[in-house]
């Protein structure tokens, strides 16, 4: 566990003077070490999968300076303040959800912007924070583990906005916003009993998922899926160009800017979804293993930051911010190498693109806040 | 607080047991990375490289068709064919209606077409499409609207000189291969061979760059014919106005160059336009010049009377006695229009008498007779090479009975082409010289071999003069300022058990001019209805029309200057 402690810790009484700086602005150093060799790893990918286009970098840079402009004013917010929020942050959230199915504006095909003229945003984001904060705070009032009603009560929470963003359709999302509520209960002390009873009810919860409550489009990915040549043209497309991209870096990969596949426009959504493939085509199994690492890196950061928390709710809170970090991440690779289906989960601070960005920054600057925010134990 | 106590390490529990779940799954993507990157890796990368690397055709086109002086009249033009996946190509109708609308097809037949090859991978939605449907399709292609769907660049054929030049020239097929006239006897010449090269294409079936060339095209050669097209489009008008005018069942005529042995013109009746071959008579894809045998009649006589002077017993002054108008022959009568009495040799061309020529014939023994027709070209092709051609037929005369040596002296009995005619009679314009005939243009004329006397050939100009002249039979294929010479035919059309007594083939075959020869033309119009049916009422005035214009067009000077001075005075007289 000492490898993930930060150099010299915060602990100690002489702190130099850059980090005195970055204790003062509530940040944390390897952590945002981390999430700096990350974007930059990412935009130097986003280049190539760009097809060398300048312009793709600099929108993309602005909205990496925003992201970290919101991290680190999330940063400077103290925990208890951020714990008071959270139930009005989730009752936001849940309404902009209901604003955006009612007058939903359609983009993609799917309801999911919000456009306040000068901006669009998209709710279901909003509602990645929103909901494991509230969890965390419904759980956090009383001691742990919760018991059965309050589960059931925070199940109903976890549910109400993923059924609305789901509708959307909006599969990927929906899935990352469950996964972060059950973290937390799950960080909350859910008995193993009650996970193997939902593990046993998952089972038929899938078969009628699948019978009813699926769309054509949502099947169609699932069975490609499970075999992409069945549908060669169609959403198999992706899956199998993205094999043969990943599969064409080797060891070391084809080098940068010299990926075929992505250069070619085989390979679809290669700067969103997909930009994994050009990362693997072009920088092999090595460059595979250096992201992975580095997001390795952070997300034990993240976790170690959990455990150091003085409080339950900032220990589910980080807790549960940082699976879902993993989860993006997990899904993203899992779906480009063909191990999951394709749900339209971008690569976490790699993916060009901002909404999420912000979303996931924010969650680092809570991290931080956490972190930052403790009171010094008497020696 | 006890109970606090006793959650930490169950927190740090559950989150470790997490990071072990986190631990394996990022194992399973490591293991999924490397299976594909070491294990499959080449698997993977063929298949990367067959999907953007692809041989294409690299397309050539076919040569030119020009007439002698370089004018286009067979040209490849770069053309768009619409191709289908039906297996992409969705069948429904709301992606096939804007298909269809620009192709100009219904979206049911369309869906028919794509229903039928459901399991193909290719074809042909429509092919040579106008240059507008092409771009409203690619127009579509660019929008994204259609999937499936793709243009095929090639090469059509156009055709300028359309229904004149249509028999020589011919056409070719949906594939560019030749099928009729020079297309397709030049095919090799003509013929293009595509070049494929190796090519990058991206997802889009976009070529981003060349790799490298597999195989050089090659483009298809020139062709310039020997057609004059200045002639070519004066004899077919001509021709066409007298077939309609007598509304005669089909027509050829011919002009060879005397000194090349060059087809300068050979158009015919039917005839069909190359750039749309749909409808018209059946029959009239044939060149009939060369494909379409009939008995030369009396154009036959020229022939015979050369061979009797060849023998050395004649003279055009040796006189002959046709009394009383017919010959009988064992069972058979050899007949003249009327009793001619003693006429010279001259004078049987002149008067075509079928009595006077069939005495020579008998007189002299088959074999020589024999002998000059072949050596003229009858019962052979004429070696110019044209699909279809036939070399009509003329028997060996051991097997002549005394009748049919009669009739075959005046044109009875064997049959010829209008080219052949043209070229048998060139050997008395070239003053006994035969040559090859060309379709093709001639660089540097052949020397050609003589065979018969220059003094035979000469005398037969001459006799062949008067037939246009006021005593002869054709006096309507004289021509202003020009000394013509020729011979009339009207042939009986041999019918089944027979000849017919009342359809004709009218025949002219003659030269210009007499002084020095240098155009032979035959012109052939086959069954002439109404009172005109004589081939000196039919045939020579086209003969008349065609030739004066082409010795104009062709700069050759006048040799009856004299003459023509005298009627240019009297019409000025006479106003």
């Amino acid at each position: 566990m000492n490898r993930f402690y930060p150099p010299s810790g915060l602990r100690e009484s002489n702190p130099t003077k850059a980090e005195g700086l970055l204790a003062g602005l509530h940040l944390d150093l390897p952590l945002l070490t981390g999430l700096i060799l990350l974007c930059l790893y990412g935009l130097f990918v986003l280049y190539s999968a760009s097809g060398q286009d300048a312009g793709h970098i600099e929108r993309q840079l602005i909205r990496l300076a925003l992201a970290f402009i919101v991290m680190i004013v999330v940063a400077q917010i103290p925990p208890a303040q951020i714990r008071r929020w959270s139930p009005r942050l989730y009752a936001i959230s849940l309404l902009l959800l209901v604003v955006v199915l009612v007058i939903g504006h359609v983009g993609k095909g799917a309801q999911r912007w919000l456009d306040l003229g000068f901006f669009r945003f998209q709710p279901a984001e909003l509602a990645k924070l929103a909901v494991p904060m509230m969890i965390t705070w419904f759980l956090a009032e009383r001691s742990l583990p919760p018991s059965w009603r309050r589960i059931a009560i925070a199940g109903v929470m976890i549910l109400a906005p993923v059924l609305m963003i789901a509708k959307q359709p909006d599969l990927g999302t929906a899935l990352l916003v469950a996964s972060a509520g059950i973290f937390a209960l799950f960080l909350a002390g859910l008995s193993w009993r009650f996970m193997a009873g939902m593990i046993i009810t998952a089972v038929p919860a899938g078969w009628a998922l699948w019978e009813w409550g699926m769309r054509d489009y949502q099947r169609g990915r699932v069975l490609t899926f499970l075999d992409p040549e069945r549908d060669p043209l169609g959403s198999g497309y992706h899956i199998i160009q993205s094999k043969i991209a990943i599969g064409s870096g080797g060891l070391y990969g084809k080098g940068w800017l010299n990926g075929t596949q992505s250069h070619l426009e085989f390979l679809p959504e290669r700067t969103t979804d997909f930009i994994f493939a050009v990362l693997a085509e072009e920088f092999g199994l090595t460059g595979i293993v250096l992201l992975l690492a580095l997001y390795l890196f952070i997300i034990l950061r993240g976790l170690y930051i959990s455990t150091q928390a003085q409080d339950t709710f900032n220990r589910l809170l980080g807790g549960s911010l940082t699976l879902v970090f993993f989860v993006y991440l997990f899904v993203n690779t899992g779906m480009v190498s063909g191990l999951l289906p394709v749900v339209g989960v971008p690569l976490p601070l790699v993916s060009y693109g901002g909404t999420s960005l912000v979303t996931i920054m924010a969650g680092f600057g809570i991290l931080m806040s956490i972190h930052t925010h403790r009171k010094l134990l008497p020696t | 607080m006890v109970k606090a106590a006793g959650r930490m390490p169950s927190y740090r529990a559950r989150s470790w047991s997490l990071v072990g779940i986190l631990a394996i799954a990022a194992l399973a993507l490591v293991w999924r990375a490397v299976d594909q990157q070491i294990f499959e890796t080449d698997f993977l990368q063929d298949e990367g490289e067959r999907r953007h690397l692809r041989a294409v055709e690299v397309p050539a086109h076919r040569g030119m068709i020009t007439d002698r002086t370089g004018e286009p009249l067979a040209i490849s033009t770069p053309v768009d064919s619409v191709w289908a996946n039906p297996r992409i190509l969705a069948p429904d109708r709301r992606a096939l209606e804007p298909l269809a609308k620009a192709l100009g097809m219904k979206a049911d037949d369309l869906r028919q077409t794509l229903a039928k090859r459901s399991n193909r991978a290719f074809v042909y939605l429509k092919r040579r499409i106008n240059p507008e449907t092409a771009a409203a399709v690619s127009k579509l292609l660019e929008e994204g609207k259609i999937k499936g769907v793709g243009l095929e660049r090639g090469y059509r054929r156009y055709y300028p000189g359309g229904e004149v030049f249509a028999h020589v020239v011919g056409f070719t097929d949906m594939d560019d291969v030749g099928q009729e006239g020079a297309e397709l006897a030049y095919e090799s010449w003509l013929r293009s061979t595509p070049g494929k090269k190796l090519v990058i294409r991206d997802g889009h079936a976009r070529v981003v760059r060349d790799v490298e060339s597999i195989q050089a095209p090659v483009e298809g050669k020139n062709l310039a014919l020997s057609i004059d097209r200045r002639l070519q489009y004066l004899a077919y008008r001509e021709l066409k106005s007298a077939v309609k005018q007598h509304q005669a069942q089909s027509g050829s005529a011919v002009i060879l160059d005397v000194r090349s042995g060059e087809v300068l013109a050979m158009v015919n009746q039917p005839a069909y336009n190359p750039n749309g071959k749909k409808g018209g008579r059946p029959g009239r894809f044939r060149n009939r010049a060369v494909t379409d045998v009939f008995e030369p009649g009396s154009t036959m006589k020229p022939f015979t009377v050369a061979a009797a002077l060849e023998s050395g017993r004649y003279q055009p002054a040796s006189v002959i006695d046709t009394t009383p108008g017919f010959l009988q022959v064992g069972r058979n009568r050899v007949r003249d229009h009327h009793n001619l009495g003693v006429i010279d040799v001259a004078t049987i061309i002149r008067k075509s008498s079928n009595v006077g020529v069939s005495k020579i014939a008998l007189d002299l023994t088959g074999e020589q007779l024999w002998d000059l027709y072949s050596k003229m070209g009858f019962g052979e092709t004429t070696g110019v090479g044209f699909p279809g051609e036939v070399g009509g037929q003329l028997t060996p005369y051991q097997s002549w009975a005394r009748i049919e040596q009669a009739t075959l002296s005046f044109g009875y009995g064997l049959s010829v082409t209008s080219l052949q005619l043209a070229r048998a009679y060139a050997v008395f314009a070239s003053g006994g010289v035969k040559r090859p005939v060309s379709l093709v243009r001639v660089e540097q004329p052949v020397e050609g071999k003589p065979i018969i006397s220059r003094a035979t050939a000469r005398a037969m100009v001459e006799m062949m003069e008067s037939v246009v002249s006021r005593e002869g039979t054709a006096q309507q294929a004289a021509v202003a300022g020009y000394r013509v010479a020729g011979k009339t035919g009207t042939v009986k059309k041999s019918i089944s058990g027979g000849y017919s007594e009342d359809r004709y083939l009218s025949v002219f075959a003659g030269l210009a001019p007499v002084s020095d020869p240098r155009l032979v033309m035959v012109v052939m119009i086959d069954d002439p209805q109404g009172k005109k049916y004589y081939g000196g009422e039919v045939a020579a005035p086209v003969f008349a029309k065609v030739m004066s214009g082409a010795l104009r067009l062709l700069n050759i000077a006048p040799d009856d200057m004299e003459r023509y001075g005298v009627r240019l005075a009297a019409a000025r007289g006479s106003e």
